[in-house]
């Protein structure tokens, strides 16, 4: 079975050459089933390699050494074990499904574009599936920092957006603050114990002191906040909307984003070593999810609410990770991309009806024309908000009970959050689908449900969501939790969290009755009389999103620039301009009167030659037998 | 008689010979000039050859001391004459071409 390992993120790489090379002469269909056959067949080996650890155990593959200097080596190796086999399931499962959804949805482009939008998300999934399988930090960071790049062009893949390349560009630096400190604690890592290997860091991370591992993983997780958008590296994210539907579904929901939760769940070992650095964790968390659901609740753009919900998901997964519940992070990571893919899908599919209309004040009453979009994004949202016996319940349970045996104040903020979660939800549908229709009477008319190829994968989404929960039932549901059992080899520092059976029936009633009261509430307020104004008072400032787009604007950017604008006004243009400038007037100065010593007298010439005559006898003979003689002379 | 006023005489004919090479533009006068220094340093050379000669003299009668620098003198007179020769030559040449033997003339490579 290893020598299956490298075929994994290869398809994606020859689909990469393929279609980034040949996007001016091959037919659109040829490119979509390129594109798309590729992540198949690597789901397809992924299939495989996955039963293969599930029986076997896992596997690291060394191809060849990648740095060798001195006594550091770094070689190019795969680590194939229960953590990431599950990953590359989730990345090439849902990111063939999107593919398969982009050939529909992007239909629209010119044959050109078209390939070069495919070649991207190929060259996505290739450095993903790097950044997963991967068996050190440093093939980890190859892919971290290529999906940091193909998040960029995706995001300005429509490049003649001003906004949009702006939004790409805000991504790309925004990321690039986080991945400073993942490379510095690489550095660290190896400064102090000589390799980045996984097995290696693991097994003598109990040689470092507290500091260094408070230090490295803080830094870890600064990496991390850049990458799965937590408080303060999170405005990216839902800028990163501008990019097209599918992008937004495969990077900045399923896969890229929680790359963060694989990094730390992969460094469980070292993360478990400092209690200050897993109460950051889940009180960053916990703060996101609950700042970015306050914002998705007076969001107008289906996809901006989308998103915010996505940052407010994410928060809850590093809640979990916080509290030592790391199987419970990646469990929702896994029906976190099932039920965001299908909304993200489920929005494009909106959107593609709407013809590029993404305010859903101008939507409603879509119900009866996008039948099928509708039943899934409504199988979506409840799954989001954590009905059972929907996927999101168990995965979102299992946080919230691990949060509870940490801290309580946890857990009622969790809930808290989670009430928001539901509401915000279903405002979105009942606005969307429900009501009367409140757009032009010309998109009325042409509104229609989409092509198979688009709904098909929302279908198989939704019977994920439906299902992916039933991997980790809890064992007071009379469930074994499988996934667990699985992850247990790689989490292996897993807090296992102890609490009676009818604490934790308890827990579970009151966050599903009150993510029920919720959706109830949010049904009867929004599907007859929605919000169609702007808001009003702290609405409003919901609605601009704390201003904290204006405020790293006033802080950062405002500074930033100035700084940049002194540079340039002043230091370039005295400074380095003078100096450039001030030799070359030096030289042709000085030139202009060397030249006036070549006068052509020949009288001249001698007087220089006496003078230098009598200089170089002066210095030759500078020893004292000269003077004393002239002056015994004279 | 001593030495130093061979070296003081030789020393102004030099000099007067160099002011007059930087000075004066007549070429036939500057080539006087040459001829001047070269002679001062013949003088020198002269002097201290008898003044090696003498001091060697005490200690041994048959001594041959500074012949050498007066031998030199002679080749220095051969060649000077050489060059008065053709210098003189080029000097004739020069006049016949611009009709006069200002050395300041002669500045056509200049600028």
């Amino acid at each position: 079975m290893n020598q299956l390992v490298y075929l994994v993120p290869l398809f994606p790489l020859i689909g990469f050459l393929i279609n980034g090379l040949g996007r001016k002469s091959l037919s659109k269909s040829l490119i979509g089933v390129i594109g798309s056959g590729t992540i198949l067949a690597s789901f397809i080996v992924s299939l495989v390699l996955f039963f293969n650890v599930k029986n076997n155990g896992a596997v690291v593959v060394d191809y060849f050494n990648f740095i060798n200097i001195d006594s550091l080596k770094i070689s190019f190796a795969f680590q194939i074990d229960a953590l990431s086999s599950l990953f590359l399931l989730i990345i090439t499962g849902v990111g063939f499904l999107i593919h398969v959804y982009s050939t529909a949805y992007m239909q629209d482009e010119e044959p050109q574009h078209y390939g070069r939008y495919f070649a991207y998300l190929n060259l996505f999934v290739f450095s993903m599936l790097l950044l997963v399988m991967g068996a050190n930090y440093v093939i980890m960071f190859i892919g971290w920092e290529g999906v940091g790049l193909c998040s960029y062009l995706l995001i300005g893949f429509w490049f003649k957006n001003d906004n949009y390349n702006y939004a790409a560009k805000k991504a790309f630096v925004m990321n690039r603050i986080g991945d400073l400190g993942f490379l510095l604690a690489v550095f660290w890592l190896i400064a102090k114990l000589g390799t980045a290997n996984y097995a290696d860091v693991f097994a003598h991370a109990s040689s470092l002191t507290p500091f260094d591992v408070t230090a490295i993983t803080l830094l870890l997780f600064v990496g991390a906040m850049g990458k799965s958008a937590q408080i303060p590296l999170y405005t990216w994210l839902p800028d990163a909307m501008a990019g097209p539907t599918p992008v937004s579904a495969l990077i900045h929901a399923a896969t890229m984003v929680t790359a963060g939760i694989y990094m730390i769940a992969r460094s469980n070992v070292l993360y478990s070593m400092s209690a200050v650095t897993m109460n950051v964790v889940a009180i960053i968390g916990l703060v996101t999810a609950l700042f970015s659901a306050t914002i998705a609740l007076k969001q107008n753009d289906i996809k901006k609410v989308l998103a915010y919900s996505t940052v407010s998901q994410l928060g809850y997964m590093f809640l979990g990770l916080g509290v030592g519940a790391y199987t419970g992070a990646v469990f929702h990571v896994m029906t976190h991309a099932f039920f965001k893919a299908l909304l993200f899908l489920g929005a494009g599919s909106v959107i593609h009806a709407m013809h590029h209309e993404q305010d859903i004040r101008k939507m409603g009453g879509l119900k009866k024309h996008l039948p099928i979009t509708h039943l899934t994004f409504l199988i979506g949202c409840i799954a989001i908000s954590g009905i059972p016996p929907f996927s999101g319940f168990f995965s979102k349970d299992e946080i919230l009970a691990a949060a509870f045996a940490k801290n309580p104040v946890y857990w009622g903020l969790g809930v808290a959050g989670a009430a928001m979660t539901a509401f915000y939800m279903f405002r979105l549908y009942a606005t969307t689908f429900l009501g009367t229709f409140r757009g032009t009477h010309d998109q009325e008319h042409h509104l229609h449900e989409s092509p198979s190829a688009m709904t098909i994968p929302l279908m198989v989404l939704a019977l994920l969501s439906v299902v992916g929960g039933f991997v980790g039932v809890p064992e007071i549901l009379g469930g074994h939790h499988e996934l667990h059992g699985f992850l247990s080899s790689v989490l292996t520092t897993e807090v296992a969290h102890e609490s009676s059976k009818n604490t934790e029936y308890v827990l579970m009633g009151i966050s599903v009755a009150i993510a029920a009261i919720a959706i109830i509430f949010a049904i009867n307020k929004f599907s007859k009389k929605p919000e169609l104004q702007d808001a009003q008072g702290f609405g409003k400032v919901l609605e601009n999103k704390w201003y904290v787009d204006e405020l790293y604007d006033t802080f950062f950017v405002k500074t930033t620039l100035a700084k940049a604008k002194f540079l340039k006004d002043i230091i370039e243009k005295n400074v380095i301009d003078g100096a450039v400038n001030g030799v070359g007037k030096l030289v042709n100065y000085s030139s202009r009167q060397l030249r006036l010593i070549q006068s052509g007298q020949v009288g001249n010439y001698i007087l220089f030659m006496v003078l230098a005559i009598v200089v170089v006898i002066l210095l030759w003979v500078n020893d004292n037998h000269l003077y004393q003689y002239i002056s015994k002379l004279f | 008689m001593p030495i130093q006023y061979y070296i003081l005489l030789a020393l102004t004919l030099f000099s007067i010979g160099i002011v007059g090479v930087l000075t004066r533009r007549n070429a036939i006068i500057v080539f006087m000039c040459i001829e001047l220094m070269l002679n001062a340093v013949n003088l020198l050379l002269v002097a201290f050859s008898k003044m090696q000669y003498n001091l060697a003299f005490t200690n041994n009668k048959a001594t041959v001391a500074g012949s050498e620098a007066q031998l030199f003198v002679f080749f220095i007179m051969v060649v000077a004459a050489a060059e008065v020769s053709v210098g003189l030559a080029i000097i004739v040449m020069m006049y016949r071409n611009v009709h006069s033997v200002d050395v300041n003339f002669l500045n056509r490579l200049k600028n």
